[in-house]
């Protein structure tokens, strides 16, 4: 992922999470332009007949447009979406939300449902990259 | 109060009584009778808006909605199968003249269809109505776009609200709704997060010591109630907006709604 070396924003050091910040937003704008357009069924339809036509009427790079074409929901953060944005392709596909939660976590759904019933993912050694870093490789 | 879509789908589809969402719906029922006793003429609804009636194409971070009628939103999947909100001028313009010249840069809103944000809470406290049963005034905030305003500016708009409600000539009975949160995270690889320790310090402080939380930096609500925890701030116009001390008459929390934590309470002014 391309963060910008300069950014120095301390809550970078937050693992697994996208700030949606001015840097993000910017390039994230058509991405989740897009994802605003679905709010509309006729541009529901449209998406749905012809995924690569609808497209080329955003601004898009590739990374964008192979990220939803794939429905790589943490790929389409990366390259500048925003959840409450790229959501609505889920909704657009009739996937619900849970399963592209579980998808974000890299996770089979049952097990996701399984860990919220549970209480969820914890804080702690959850709040610092460190944390990760020493843990999951 | 939280406002998570699956409530909204939970409520419309009638699942409220499955095993995973009773606990939820249950905690609701002393909520539901306190607001049919309180009969409030107007409620004035914090909430967010999910990318519905705002996109990136303009972002206010306080937006209030003065118009007649509020349509639902298709939010991606039709509209909910709710009542359209029928809004209240009169009073909703006073509130956006009084904060502009209390120095509140008050977004006037008069076209904005409203989301589960706005129609879930709606939702768990008066059921499936025909109509909803009084006006409702939408003050949308900004928490999508980093920064959200600070806590201590929700509070303080907070109070800015009330000196406007005080100051209307009709007398009215009016009910504020703090919406959002509790702690979660939707995004990315750390989706699911939920911090009980954080949420109940935050119900703890909520009543009577307000001054605990309006200090709390972004910073903190992300690494330590998730990216969408920071929608706690809202909370903290509803605060602002009551008495310095205040009653607390019920409060319910509960692990997981969807993939979120949920809470609530139920808060009076405690003079009168």
């Amino acid at each position: 992922m391309s963060e910008d070396p300069k950014s120095s924003a301390s809550y970078r050091d937050i693992p697994g999470t996208f700030v949606f910040d001015a840097q993000h937003s910017r390039k994230g704008y058509h991405l989740n332009m897009f994802m605003m357009s679905l709010i509309k069924p006729e541009n529901r339809e449209a998406f749905k007949a012809d995924e690569e036509g609808y497209l080329d009427g955003f601004k898009l790079s590739p990374e964008q447009r192979r990220a939803i074409l794939e429905r790589d929901y943490n790929g389409m953060l990366e390259v500048g979406g925003n959840v409450y944005y790229t959501l609505k392709l889920a909704a657009t596909d009739g996937t619900p939300y849970e399963a592209a939660y579980a998808n974000m976590a890299g996770m089979e759904r049952q097990d996701f449902r399984s860990m919220m019933i549970a209480g969820g993912r914890p804080a702690d050694g959850n709040m610092h990259l460190t944390d990760w870093e020493k843990g999951t490789d | 109060m939280s406002h998570v879509p699956l409530v909204g789908l939970a409520v419309d589809k009638g699942m409220t009584e499955e095993d995973y969402f009773k606990p939820l719906f249950d905690g609701f029922e002393f909520s539901k009778k306190w607001i049919e006793e309180e009969k409030p003429d107007a409620i004035i609804l914090v909430y967010n808006d999910h990318a519905s009636a705002f996109s990136l194409e303009m972002i206010p971070t306080f937006a209030l909605g003065c118009a007649e009628e509020f349509e639902i939103a298709d939010e991606g999947f039709g509209p909910r199968p709710v009542p359209t909100v029928k809004g209240c001028p009169e009073l909703a313009w006073h509130i956006a003249q009084s904060t502009i010249l209390d120095e509140f840069d008050m977004t006037i809103v008069n076209k904005m269809a409203v989301d589960h944000g706005f129609t879930v809470p709606l939702s768990l406290m008066f059921g499936q109505p025909e109509e909803w049963p009084c006006p409702i005034i939408p003050l949308s905030v900004n928490v999508i776009q980093f920064p959200p305003p600070t806590g201590n500016r929700c509070y303080q708009l907070g109070k800015a609200i009330r000196r406007a409600v005080d100051s209307f000539p009709e007398d009215m009975k009016v009910v504020i709704f703090g919406t959002g949160g509790m702690s979660h995270q939707l995004q990315g690889p750390r989706t699911g997060l939920v911090n009980s320790e954080f949420d109940q310090f935050f119900l703890d402080n909520f009543g009577p010591s307000p001054e605990n939380l309006i200090a709390i930096e972004h910073e903190k609500y992300l690494r330590e109630a998730g990216s969408e925890g920071i929608e706690l701030v809202m909370w903290l116009i509803m605060r602002g907006a009551l008495d310095a001390k205040v009653v607390e008459k019920h409060r319910h929390y509960h692990v997981p709604v969807s993939n979120t934590a949920f809470g609530h309470l139920i808060l009076e002014n405690e003079g009168e």
